[in-house]
């Protein structure tokens, strides 16, 4: 089966509650253990808030765009902002990294996504903003007969 | 968000209940702040155990927290979280400084 979810959202950190639930909901056809669904939920909230803070530096007056498509037994996220952009993608995905240390960020936001999913991809360009693709296979565990 | 805290003798417990995010961890860091101002325990627990969401902000708030406490000499722990804030918590290292307690 395949299917897709788009929205737009205003760059709120109020929002990501409502994207990361709405993104479990969508892939819940597949089926997918209470354990997936956290795992996307937390990698739906590191890359939702760091379009929100890095990206658009908190700006509700920008949009932040989430895709999501199931195909097979593959859920596909895309998250996109228009904002800042990342100068350095390899450092900016390694553990601890962070460009804002007195907010107490933790440099941990591109770590979980990786971790947490199967693929991550991260695309960016100074001033034209920042593209993350992140894939996970729902397969489920064979059930004892 | 939710935040409860209990007092003993020894140690104050704060729990968290609830989904904690870049959103809701602006709204609880103040209180439990003020509540490591006002501890004269020699313990600050972090309950967990009502905590259903956590994501990367959970990991700088309790850095920040930890911070402050070993500033004033009161130790940190943590209790009960969940499969999925074990995970974020271990893939930080948070452990090798502050300690799980059951």
């Amino acid at each position: 089966m395949k299917n897709e979810l788009k929205i737009e959202i205003s760059a709120l950190t109020a929002n990501d509650a409502f994207v990361r639930s709405t993104v479990a909901a969508f892939c819940l056809p597949l089926n997918p253990t209470v354990d997936q669904i956290e795992d996307i939920k937390t990698a739906v909230s590191e890359a939702f808030t760091n379009s929100v803070i890095h990206g658009y530096e908190s700006d509700a007056e920008k949009k932040v765009e989430i895709s999501a498509r199931l195909d097979g037994d593959e859920l596909e996220i895309i998250v996109v902002d228009r904002g800042c952009g990342i100068k350095d993608v390899k450092t900016a995905i390694q553990p601890f990294f962070t460009t804002k240390p007195e907010q107490e960020r933790s440099g941990m936001g591109f770590t979980l996504m990786s971790t947490f999913m199967d693929r991550m991809d991260v695309t960016s360009a100074p001033g034209e903003g920042t593209r993350v693709v992140m894939a996970k296979k729902i397969e489920r565990e064979v059930e004892n007969a | 968000m939710e935040v409860k805290f209990a007092e003993y003798a020894d140690a104050v417990v704060v729990r968290l209940i609830g989904e904690l995010d870049e959103h809701t961890a602006s709204q609880v860091r103040p209180t439990i702040d003020m509540a490591i101002d006002m501890c004269r325990q020699r313990t600050f627990i972090f309950d967990f155990s009502k905590l259903d969401f956590m994501d990367s902000t959970g990991i700088g708030m309790l850095l920040g927290r930890y911070k402050k406490l070993k500033q004033k000499g009161i130790e940190a722990k943590i209790c009960g979280p969940n499969r999925l804030v074990d995970k974020i918590l271990n893939t930080a290292g948070i452990y090798s400084i502050i300690k799980k307690t059951s």
